[in-house]
């Protein structure tokens, strides 16, 4: 190579027809990395952005200082939640196929990713997440019904038709919107945790974004009001690698992990498994520990795979390799699970096929019940004078207006 | 009662309403220990303690994204953008979260924060500390924008402001902060104590947002301004020697249709001013507007005073800003017209 100046443009390691390849990606062991106290400093924890904290081994069984007390109560919640997320985004999919909703994003192969950090988290605490973080909705009390309701923008819309399918929200379970806009929850995250602080709570908020929403000022801004105001929030980068077409070093992942961001201001970094449901959880709950504590904020960086399409909009297949999941060194969240959890003689094959059925029935039947409430094109659909409202507190005299101009074009009592 | 320039009634809105509502909280660059660089929160955050008045980093973004969360925490935000001019980081905030958490969540989420900046040229700020964006942020569904012209509505005003469950932009022309501004520059400065809105009480009142205000009444014509040209407005009428009824706008969006219809419909004339630029400019609105109310009542076309379509030059500032001959111009264009 000439010592000239040049333009780098980042390349992933395989693209259609080559074969994956993951050797970028740094491992360590199972149980390798060294788990400090939740009041350690930053600058005295700089492994933990740069490994990979790791629990379950090649041959599933827990190992190491982050190993977390799980009972078997627990990972069976854990387990079926897990199950549920991908049956629920099964049919979705389907759905979104058959032309029944208009749009799908799925969470294959990143599942443990709400799921696992979910169980660390209180209810009275603040979720912001990212558009790829159902299961939290799931697993936190949003019901499918209303799930799907969303989706299908029908009579039930728990947002009243204003927002494409999957951007949820749930206040009751302390669920914030979900926003097409990258990143614009992570300073809400922070701002909402410095209420919490200013209030005098133990509450923390929690937030997610992807590997390429890290490139965003919104990632940077939260960061550094996090690190300013000692802020009791938890900032997790979910990277599974592809941000639509570009591979995670379009948004700077090839120099250092993206766990690391938050180090040049004090911000401890964790890169963790993010397909060890264990590993997740023991993380998440060393971050929460830490903030509840008033120790301050941490980055969580969740390395994953993307196992399905961006969203439905896009085919995969067009500039990854098709096998590359099959080959990704962290392999398969669910299955992984399930089987440490088979190796602990709390779940069986049979148990698991069994769960398996017992979702796709439960998803069947919550679907049957969405669609009895309409959806985009079969009634019963929502008022469209709904459209005028929420825009303010109080409906302004331009919008009643324009309501009730809404309102004679489409003939009386419309 | 008592006399106040408008820094000090902005302040003491705050000073009011951090009193009254311990959800309030202040947030913004320099407007903590140091008081705010146009002084508006000085000795607020030693009153108040540094959990209510806080210093913000220089991340304009990161104050009104912040702010948000504060506010869906059950706070009261008051961010201060230092200048108008810097608040675009901020700007996919504002559009995309603030005004929108309502309606998308269909009233689950909301954040009531209010947005104080100041705007305004003749104070030889440049392009860079002079900026009138009023504009862009009334063209946004789910944001109210105020923009003030005088001590006793600023106060009030911004009451109102930080009461409202809606998200508020509030604009202070930094021109008028310590005194009103007639347009000529020549002219040595005034204060406000010898303006009768410069008289503020000194508890809690509030000025209604959404209505304008008649400032003036009058018979030939109707102009319809609002920040630092309502002052300038006056004079030129005076000068033109015309009975012109001069409406301050105040609450931009959503707007008080019903006072401009009145007027106009009376006087027949219309000229509308503003300090921000012509092209697709607040004023396109409100001739717009006028133009559909009044129409059978108009004897002469709607005319339109504003800055040039330039960014804002700071060695011809008075050649670009609408100062007092300007409008007289405007003012006669209208009376002469058949």
């Amino acid at each position: 190579m000439s010592n000239e100046p040049y333009l780098y443009i980042p390349r992933p390691t395989a693209r259609p027809g080559e074969a994956p390849d993951f050797s970028y990606l740094r491992l360590s062991p199972a149980g390798a990395v060294d788990r400090p106290p939740i009041d350690a400093r930053a600058a005295d924890i700089e492994f933990l952005a740069l490994g990979l904290v790791r629990v379950l081994d090649e041959d599933h069984v827990a190992q190491g200082p982050w190993a977390p007390d799980l009972d078997k109560e627990t990972l069976i919640r854990a387990l079926r939640l897990m199950v549920l997320t991908r049956a629920y985004d099964d049919r979705m999919q389907r759905m979104q196929r058959q032309g029944k909703v208009t749009f799908y994003m799925q969470a294959l192969g990143e599942e443990a990713v709400s799921i696992g950090q979910g169980l660390a988290f209180e209810d009275g605490d603040m979720m912001f997440p990212a558009y790829r973080n159902q299961g939290l909705y799931i697993m936190r009390g949003t019901g499918l019904v209303e799930m799907m309701c969303q989706c299908l923008s029908n009579s039930r819309d728990m947002c009243k038709g204003r927002q494409m399918p999957i951007f949820y929200q749930d206040k009751a379970h302390n669920l914030f919107t979900i926003s097409g806009n990258l990143a614009t929850q992570y300073p809400h995250a922070v701002g909402w945790a410095m209420g919490a602080a200013i209030k005098g709570e133990r509450n923390i908020a929690v937030s997610w974004v992807g590997d390429g929403s890290t490139a965003e000022a919104d990632f940077h801004y939260a960061l550094t009001f996090a690190a300013v105001y000692n802020a009791p929030v938890i900032l997790n980068v979910t990277n599974n690698q592809w941000a639509i077409s570009t591979f995670q070093g379009f948004a700077g992942g090839e120099r250092r992990p993206f766990a690391a961001r938050g180090l040049g201001l004090g911000i401890p970094g964790i890169r963790v498994d993010g397909n060890d449901l264990l590993a997740v959880y023991a993380t998440a709950k060393w971050a929460a520990d830490r903030a509840r504590g008033g120790h301050g904020p941490t980055l969580i960086e969740l390395v994953t795979y993307r196992g399905g399409a961006h969203s439905t909009s896009d085919d995969p297949s067009r500039y990854r390799p098709k096998d590359e999941w099959e080959s990704f060194p962290l392999g398969d969240p669910l299955d992984r699970l399930k089987q440490h959890m088979i190796k602990l003689g709390y779940w069986s094959g049979d148990e698991h096929q069994a769960l398996e059925e017992e979702m796709k029935a439960t998803v069947a039947e919550a679907w049957k019940e969405a669609v009895s409430y309409g959806t985009l094109t079969e009634p019963p659909f929502l008022d469209v004078s709904l459209m005028f409202e929420d825009v303010f507190a109080e409906m302004p005299e331009h919008l009643t207006l324009q309501r009730n101009k809404l309102a004679k074009l489409r003939g009386a009592g419309k | 009662m008592s006399q106040m320039n408008m820094i000090q009634a902005i302040r003491s809105a705050h000073d009011v309403m951090l009193e009254r509502d311990p959800s309030v909280v202040a947030l913004g660059q320099d407007i903590g220990y140091f008081g705010g660089v146009f002084r508006c929160t000085d000795g607020l955050q030693e009153k108040y303690g540094e959990h209510r008045v806080i210093d913000a980093p220089i991340a304009e973004g990161g104050i009104v994204g912040v702010a948000i969360g504060l506010g869906i925490n059950g706070l009261r935000p008051v961010a201060e953008i230092q200048f108008a001019d810097y608040i675009y980081p901020g700007f996919d905030q504002i559009v995309s979260e603030l005004s929108r958490l309502r309606y998308r969540s269909a009233g689950d989420f909301f954040s009531p924060v209010t947005i104080r900046t100041p705007c305004g040229g003749g104070i030889r700020g440049g392009q860079t500390h002079s900026q009138s964006p009023e504009g862009i942020f009334t063209h946004i569904s789910g944001v109210k924008t105020v923009m003030v012209s005088n001590p006793y509505d600023a106060k009030g005003l911004l009451i109102s402001a930080i009461e409202s469950d809606d998200p508020v932009i509030f604009f202070e022309p930094k021109r008028i902060y310590n005194g009103p501004f007639d347009g000529d520059p020549e002219k040595p400065s005034v204060s406000w104590s010898s303006h009768p809105k410069g008289e503020v009480p000194d508890g809690y009142y509030t000025v209604p947002l959404e209505k304008a205000e008649v400032v003036e009444e009058g018979s030939d014509l109707t102009i319809i301004t609002y920040g630092t040209i309502v002052h300038v407005a006056q004079a030129a009428a005076k000068r033109a020697g015309v009975s012109a009824e001069i409406i301050d706008v105040r609450t931009l969006m959503p707007l008080d249709v019903a006072t401009l219809r009145e007027s106009v419909c009376k006087t027949g004339r219309c000229l509308v001013a503003h300090e921000a630029t012509r092209f697709c400019g607040y004023g396109a609105e409100l001739v717009a507007t006028v133009q559909k109310e009044c129409f059978w009542h108009l004897e002469a076309p709607i005319a339109r005073v504003t800055g040039w379509d330039t960014p804002y030059p700071h060695a011809f500032e008075w050649q670009y800003f609408p100062v007092q001959q300007r409008l007289v111009e405007g003012i006669r264009r209208i009376m002469e017209a058949a």
